[in-house]
C-alpha cells in the first residue's frame, strides 16, 4: 500500500472566466437589449419596443416549450405543434366572445378571470386533441425521422383545413376586454396593457415549469428520460406514459400561447400556427432542442430581435432572427444549452 | 441505347414499363393528341412537375433527408430568368444567362444552408429550410420594386416563342396534322426536350457511383461515415445539384407561364403539392416522380371539378358542404397524403414492383 500524499487537496478555485460560462445565453439576451437601446437611439420607444419583445418572447417560449421537450423524450419532432396554436387562438376566442359580458364590464378582475378562462378553455381542447393526434399520427411513425415529418406536416395540414371547414376562411376580428385595451405610461414608455399580463402570464409558466421539472418526482423522470431514455426504463418507469404527458402538456401549452397571441394580435386566422411554427422551430434551435431553460432564453432573444428589426428595418424582421439563428449555430452547433446525451 | 441513356436503371416491371411509355409518349405528342389551350397546359406542366419532383427525391430518396425549400430553389431559377428577360433583352442568350444565375444562387443558398444545418443533425434541415424558405417568400413579396412584389413579373420571351411566330407557312400551310405551327409549340417543344434532357441527367447522376454512396448514408449513416465517406460533403453536394436542378425547372416553368410570381413559384402549397407527388410516385426511384407528376397535376384540374359536384349532393346537411367545397380540397390532399405515407411508403412504384428482386 503507498503511503497517502503529504500535501493536504487543495481545492482548484473557479477562474471567473469558469463562472461566466454558464451565464452567457443570458448575456446574449442583456446585450441584445443594450444592442438595441444604441441601434434605436429613442429612450421611451426603446423601452416600449423591448417590452413587447419581451412579451412576443413569453408567448414564443409558451408555444415552444412543448416541442424541445418531446423531442428531448422521445425523439419525437413534431411538425403538427403549429396547429395546436391555431386550435388555441380559436378556442379561446370563441370562448372569450362569449363571455361577453364578463370582458365588456369595466371592472379588472372580470377582464382578466374572462381571459383565464377561454386560455382554460384552449388548453382543455388542445391537450384532448393533442392526446388524440399523438395516438393516431405520431405513435405509428416511432423511430423514423423522415416519416415523422411527413406524417405530422399532412397532420398540419388536416388541421388547419379543420379549422377552416368550422371556423370559416375568413379572418376573425374582434377586440379584447375592456380594461386590457389601450395602454399606459411606465417610466416615460407607453405600454400597453395586455402586454404586461402577458408578460406576466409567461414568467409564471416559466416559474412553474422550472418547479415542476426540479422540484418534483415527475420532472426528475422527465429530465432523467431526456438525457437517458433507456436507462430510464431499465429502472422500471413507463417512460411512454410520460411521454403522452408531456405530449398532451405540450400541446395544452401551444394552445395556451395560442390563444394569448390570437387575444394580442386582436386577429386570428386558420394559417396562423403555420407563421408560428417557423419561429418556433427558430426557438428550439436556438435554445438546443431539449432544452426548457434554452427555449426560454431563445424565445425572449427571437422575441426582442423580431421587435427591434422591426422597428429599423421591417421587411428584414423575419430574416434578421434566421441570421440570429445562423449566428448561434456557428458558436455552438447545437444551440445554445446543447442537451448532453448519455449515449 | 436505351440501357446507356437510362443510365441502366430500368424500370424493371412490366407493367410500370407500359405505363411509363404511355405517359412519355403522351407527353411527348400532347400538342398532337390533346390539342386545345388547356390540355397542353396540363401536359406541360406535368413534363416539369417531373423534374421537380425527381430533383426532390434525389434527396428525399436517395439521400434521406427532408428539405422544405425546394420551392424556393424553383423560385429562384424562375425570378433568374425573368430578370435576364426584363433588364438584358429578349433573347435567348439572355435567356440562358437568367436561368445560370438563378441556378447559381440556388447553389449558393444551399451551400449555405447545408453548411450550418447539416453539420450537426441531418433533423435541422428540416426545420431550418422551412424558417429559410418562408423569411425568402416574404422577402421576395415585400421587395417589390425588384421582385414585383406579390404581383409578380411579367415578361417577353424570345420573339419565335410566342403564339404570333408562324413557321412552316410556305412549305406545310402552316399546319401539321391539323395543328397550327406556331411559336407556342416550339415553347412546348422546348419545354418538353429540356425536362427529358434533365431527368436523364438525374437518372445518371442518381446511378453513378456518388448516387451509390448517397443510398448508403439514407440507410445508414454511421456506418458509411465509418467506411470513409465524409457524409456531411456529400448530403451538401446533394443537396447543391438538387437545387440545381429545381432552379432549372424554375426557369422552364417561367418560360411557360411567361409570368413569375410568389404564389406560382414561391408557395408552400406547390411545397405540399411536390412532396405529395414524390409520396405517391414513391420516394427512392426517380420513376416514380413521372407517376407521381402526372397523377398528381391530373387529379388537381379533375378533383375540384369532382368535389364541386359531391358539395352540391350533399347541399341540405349541415357543415357536411363545407368538407367538399373546392376551396377544401387541401384537406383531402393532406388525408390522403398521411394514409399514403402509412400504407403505401413505397407509393406506386413500389407497389408494381413488389415481389421484384433489386439485381445488385
Amino acid at each position: 500500500m503507498t503511503a497517502a500524499p503529504e500535501h493536504t487537496p487543495t481545492m482548484v478555485r473557479r477562474t471567473v472566466s469558469e463562472l461566466i460560462v454558464p451565464f452567457t445565453p443570458l448575456c446574449m439576451v442583456i446585450f441584445l437589449i443594450c444592442a438595441g437601446y444604441l441601434a434605436i437611439g429613442i429612450p421611451s420607444s426603446w423601452m416600449t419596443l423591448t417590452l413587447s419583445g419581451l412579451a412576443m418572447g413569453m408567448m414564443y417560449f409558451i408555444m415552444s416549450t412543448g416541442l424541445t421537450l418531446v423531442f428531448g423524450l422521445m425523439d419525437v419532432i413534431n411538425f403538427g405543434h403549429g396547429a395546436f396554436v391555431s386550435l388555441g387562438a380559436f378556442v379561446g376566442v370563441t370562448v372569450l366572445l362569449q363571455l361577453g359580458a364578463f370582458s365588456e364590464s369595466p371592472v379588472l378582475w372580470q377582464n382578466i378571470a374572462a381571459v383565464l378562462l377561454s386560455i382554460c378553455a384552449a388548453m382543455a381542447v388542445c391537450a384532448a386533441v393533442g392526446w388524440g393526434f399523438e395516438r393516431l399520427i405520431v405513435r405509428p411513425v416511432y423511430g423514423s425521422h423522415l416519416n415523422q415529418i411527413l406524417v405530422t406536416m399532412g397532420g398540419l395540414i388536416v388541421a388547419e383545413q379543420l379549422i377552416i371547414v368550422f371556423w370559416g376562411p375568413e379572418e376573425i376580428y374582434f377586440s379584447r376586454p375592456e380594461m386590457l385595451k389601450g395602454s399606459t405610461e411606465i417610466l416615460g414608455a407607453t405600454v400597453e396593457k395586455f402586454r404586461v399580463l402577458v408578460v406576466s402570464l409567461g414568467l409564471a409558466v416559466f416559474a412553474l415549469m422550472r418547479w415542476v421539472l426540479r422540484r418534483t418526482k415527475i420532472g426528475l423522470i422527465v429530465r432523467a428520460g431526456v438525457e437517458d431514455r433507456e436507462m430510464v426504463m431499465a429502472l422500471g418507469y413507463r417512460l411512454r406514459l410520460v411521454f403522452v404527458g408531456v405530449f398532451v402538456a405540450g400541446s395544452a401549452l401551444a394552445g395556451f400561447g395560442g390563444a394569448v397571441w390570437g387575444m394580442y394580435q386582436e386577429v386570428i386566422t386558420a394559417h396562423m400556427g403555420n407563421q408560428a411554427l417557423i419561429l418556433i422551430f427558430i426557438v428550439v434551435i436556438i435554445g438546443g432542442l431539449g432544452s426548457v431553460e434554452g427555449c426560454f432564453i431563445g424565445a425572449l432573444l427571437v422575441g426582442l430581435m423580431q421587435n427591434y428589426v422591426a422597428f429599423l428595418a421591417p421587411k428584414f424582421a423575419l430574416l434578421s432572427n434566421i441570421g440570429l439563428m445562423v449566428a448561434i449555430l456557428m458558436w455552438r452547433p447545437m444551440g445554445m444549452i446543447p442537451v448532453v446525451k448519455a449515449k | 441505347m436505351i440501357r446507356t441513356l437510362l443510365s441502366d436503371d430500368l424500370p424493371r416491371s412490366r407493367a410500370l414499363t407500359v405505363l411509363l411509355i404511355g405517359i412519355v409518349l403522351c407527353l411527348a405528342l400532347a400538342p398532337f393528341l390533346f390539342p386545345g389551350v388547356r390540355t397542353v397546359d396540363t401536359a406541360a406542366r406535368i413534363c416539369i412537375f417531373v423534374v421537380l419532383v425527381a430533383s426532390y427525391d434525389l434527396l428525399i430518396g436517395y439521400t434521406g433527408i427532408v428539405s422544405f425549400a425546394h420551392t424556393m430553389f424553383f423560385g429562384l431559377g424562375a425570378y433568374g430568368l425573368a430578370f435576364g428577360l426584363i433588364h438584358i433583352d429578349r433573347s435567348y442568350l439572355a435567356m440562358g444567362l437568367g436561368t445560370l444565375g438563378g441556378a447559381l444562387a440556388a447553389a449558393v443558398v444551399a451551400l449555405l444552408v447545408g453548411l450550418f444545418s447539416l453539420r450537426v443533425r441531418a433533423i435541422f434541415f428540416a426545420m431550418i429550410t422551412l424558417a429559410v424558405a418562408s423569411a425568402v417568400a416574404v422577402l421576395f413579396s415585400q421587395l417589390s420594386s425588384i421582385t414585383g412584389g406579390e404581383d409578380g413579373l411579367t415578361f417577353k420571351l424570345p420573339r419565335s416563342l410566342g403564339p404570333a411566330f408562324k413557321f412552316g407557312t410556305e412549305t406545310l400551310d402552316g399546319r401539321l396534322f391539323g395543328v397550327r405551327l406556331n411559336g407556342k409549340l416550339l415553347a412546348y417543344y422546348l419545354v418538353f426536350f429540356c425536362c427529358v434532357l434533365l431527368f436523364l441527367a438525374l437518372l445518371r447522376f442518381v446511378n453513378s457511383p456518388f448516387g451509390r454512396v448517397l443510398n448508403a448514408i439514407r440507410e445508414n449513416e454511421f456506418r458509411a461515415e465509418a467506411i470513409g465517406f465524409p457524409v456531411i460533403y456529400y448530403r451538401v453536394a446533394a443537396s447543391c445539384m438538387s437545387a440545381i436542378a429545381a432552379a432549372f425547372a424554375g426557369a422552364l416553368y417561367a418560360v411557360w407561364l411567361r409570368y413569375v410570381g410568389p404564389d406560382t413559384t414561391l408557395s408552400m402549397e406547390i411545397m405540399l403539392n411536390v412532396l405529395l407527388m414524390v409520396v405517391i410516385g414513391g420516394m427512392g426511384t426517380l420513376y416514380g416522380a413521372i407517376i407521381g407528376a402526372a397523377v398528381f397535376v391530373l387529379a388537381q384540374n379533375y378533383l375540384q371539378t369532382f368535389m364541386e359536384s359531391a358539395a352540391s349532393l350533399v347541399e341540405g346537411i349541415p357543415v357536411m358542404p363545407n368538407f367538399l367545397t373546392a376551396d377544401r380540397w387541401l384537406l383531402w390532399l393532406g388525408l390522403l397524403f398521411v394514409i399514403s405515407v402509412y400504407f403505401f411508403p413505397k407509393g406506386v412504384v413500389g407497389r408494381l414492383r413488389r415481389g421484384k428482386t433489386v439485381p445488385h
